[in-house]
């Protein structure tokens, strides 16, 4: 299906490239080729800027030379005003891939009589094609001709006739125009450009202005249909396109080191997954940018690039912080592995944030990204979940393992952004300080972690000049404790079991001695029975003794009697 | 300094201008459509009822020279252009309307006349 539609809307119409990153992908090539397209927008939205990215990036990257007829500003000023793009217009021009032409009509100098047509107009855009071969124009605002002259009659025709004309020419065309009230332009232009319409738009919300674009309409392409983000800054315009991100990423099963030894134990795995989105969510001081730090240098000394994108520090503050716990970042700084991105929050809207971000990205090409905190955002929960899913999916897709840390509030489970982003981050580690007994103490917990067995346990941690440590867990009846009340438990665990020692060392002692006296009973029983056998026996002897006597006795009397009587 | 002269100083109809000075007047046409036919045409007509022997006509036709056009920033054709004297005046238009081609070239002082 969508192989299909692509085919089909390439073979429908041809595209050419702006160069602009971003707004080639929604458009899924470009503008169309050799016709106009209106970029419309209130003042101050990057008309100007945008049009003329897109005429430098035909003459340097594209090999197509531009004209650029403006209404409003002189060749100078706008030379002067695109260098802060880092353009070099004037270089362009003499090197004669870019033409610069500046209409200015005055109004009260001209007086009108009679019929006119602006044929002028025609000959001096077809003289400055001619004269260097241009394939891109761009008529920027083509509506001030309509505060020049009176009869708008003529204008609207003649308008109508350029248009077509610039087909026949068969440049790419920009035809810019200032927002009207109910409609797309003030003069209603986008009746004569009908290919392909884009809005730029730049709001302000809560005192930050966030710069956005939407393709109105493209006939005969597809196109994405949302409104995207886009910045404009030193390096130029870049527009963030959130639906080229999708959920078709490929996964690893790599395990890259948390940079804490103890950390990676908790994970089954030995670290985190390659690529996968982890959130550290914490009160304040409980070390998130520590963790964010170590993971980094681990990543550094495995010589992964790393980029780290910092809205509460400036990059020198946390280079020195991290040193002061042990993790070096200089020399990774130095070498060129590691680059900071610092920007106040508030500086842009969090989508302009995310646009710079995906840029940075795009250009430093890091394995590691490290995003510090993300609860520096401000605004609607729906922009800031919307804001972060689409990073997450940027850094999966490019196979980026991603840090985010997020300052979590006292009292509060959750917070915003914290909400709104968990179910984005396969691995949640929530940082906290217990507070008891006049101490505060740092523990950790790994809430989840997709697709791995983790520790389970709350486990309290330090940090010290050499990193973060891990102190073995103390799980009792009373919930893992701290600090000296862990210290305290111990102590009183170890007291116990003194008591329970010689409770049986007293038990033990009670038993020999109960089994001597049983013994030394046994022989007395003994002895008894031996003491009563031997008197028996001498009563027996006495009685054998007594006996035999009597007898004897006896026969002596008869003998006697016996003989006395025998006579 | 000088040219606000003539119209502060002379409010009358018929301008005379102070000096000898004449107009040089220059006209851009492309090409001999008819527009710029009837414009030439009507130039010189009224150049001769109003500016006798004051004034020198230049047609420049930007089909043919079209680098000229940027120079005197022509948007509109035709175009006439008073180069002197100063200040620059232009009038757009085939020239059919004589009043705004005098009021234009600075020739008659422009009516305050709210239609």
């Amino acid at each position: 299906m969508n192989d299909q539609q692509g085919e089909a809307a390439m073979h429908q119409l041809s595209k050419t490239a702006t160069g602009i990153k971003g707004l080639d992908d929604l458009t899924f090539g470009g503008l169309p080729t050799g016709r106009p397209s209106l970029l419309c927008g209130a003042a101050g939205c990057g008309k100007t800027l945008f049009s003329m990215t897109f005429l430098v990036n035909g003459a340097t990257d594209y090999a197509e030379p531009g004209v650029f007829i403006s209404f409003e500003e002189r060749p100078k000023d706008l030379e002067d005003n695109v260098a802060s793009l880092g353009f070099h217009v004037a270089d362009l021009v003499r090197e004669k891939k870019l033409v610069i032409d500046h209409i200015h009509i005055e109004r009260s100098e001209i007086e009108e009589s009679g019929e006119y047509d602006l044929e002028g107009l025609f000959v001096r855009l077809g003289y400055a094609i001619d004269s260097i071969g241009a394939k891109r124009v761009v008529l920027d605002t083509i509506e001030a001709l309509f505060s020049g002259l009176a009869d708008t009659a003529i204008l609207r025709a003649e308008l109508r006739r350029l248009f077509a004309w610039l087909k026949d020419k068969g440049v790419t065309a920009i035809i810019t125009a200032e927002r009207g009230e109910g409609q797309l332009t003030r003069f209603g232009i986008e009746e004569y450009v009908s290919d392909c319409v884009i809005l730029l738009d730049n709001r302000v919300e809560e005192q930050i202005t966030t710069r956005r674009l939407r393709v109105v309409k493209y006939r005969g392409s597809a196109h994405g249909t949302n409104e995207y983000p886009f910045l404009i800054d030193d390096e130029g315009v870049s527009v963030l396109p959130i639906t080229s991100a999708g959920l078709e990423h490929k996964i690893s099963q790599e395990a890259v080191s948390t940079g804490v030894a103890d950390l990676d134990s908790m994970l089954s795995i030995g670290g985190y997954f390659r690529g996968s989105s982890i959130l550290i969510s914490g009160l304040a001081g409980t070390g998130k940018s520590t963790f964010g730090g170590s993971f980094v240098e681990a990543a550094c000394k495995r010589g992964e690039r790393c980029l780290y994108f910092a809205f509460e520090e400036s990059p020198d503050q946390i280079v020195r912080n991290m040193n002061s716990v042990g993790v070096k970042l200089k020399g990774h700084r130095e070498a060129g592995l590691l680059r900071f991105e610092a920007a106040r929050p508030s500086l842009y809207g969090f989508e302009m944030h995310l646009a710079r971000m995906n840029r940075d990205i795009e250009r430093f090409d890091p394995k590691v990204i490290v995003v510090d905190p993300i609860s520096a955002f401000r605004g609607p929960h729906l922009e800031i979940h919307a804001t972060l899913v689409r990073l997450a999916d940027i850094c999966k897709s490019r196979g980026i393992t991603a840090v985010f840390t997020s300052l979590s509030s006292v009292g509060d489970q959750m917070n915003e952004s914290e909400r709104s982003v968990s179910s984005l981050m396969d691995t949640w580690i929530s940082l906290s300080d217990m507070e008891a007994n006049g101490e505060r103490n740092r523990v950790l917990y790994i809430l989840k972690s997709r697709g791995m067995n983790h520790s389970k346990q709350l486990r309290e941690y330090e940090l010290t000049d050499d990193g973060i440590h891990f102190i073995d867990a103390y799980i009792g009846s009373e919930g893992v404790l701290t600090g000296t009340a862990r210290l305290a438990q111990e102590a009183k665990e170890r007291q116990a079991s003194m008591v329970r020692q010689q409770n049986t060392e007293k038990l033990r002692r009670e038993l020999v001695r109960k089994r001597e006296a049983t013994e030394r009973h046994i022989a007395e029983l003994h002895a008894d029975l031996a003491r009563e056998e031997d008197e028996v026996d001498t009563i027996i002897n006495q009685e054998e003794a007594w006996e035999a006597m009597l007898g004897s006795d006896r026969s002596k009397m008869a003998a006697v009697r016996g003989h006395h009587h025998e006579k | 300094m000088k040219n606000n002269l003539p119209e502060d100083s002379a409010p009358s109809i018929e301008v005379k201008s102070p000096e000898p000075g004449a107009y040089n007047l220059r006209l851009y046409v492309a090409g001999q459509t008819p527009k710029s036919l009837a414009a030439i045409a009507n130039l010189k007509a009224i150049c001769e009822d109003h500016l006798s022997g004051r004034y020198s006509i230049e047609v420049i036709d930007l089909t043919i020279t079209p680098q000229l056009a940027a120079g005197d920033q022509i948007v509109a054709l035709p175009t006439l252009v008073r180069t002197l004297p100063p200040p620059l005046k232009r009038v757009i238009g085939d020239l059919s309307n004589t009043e705004r081609v005098l009021v234009g070239l600075d020739i008659r002082p422009r009516v305050q006349e709210p239609s």
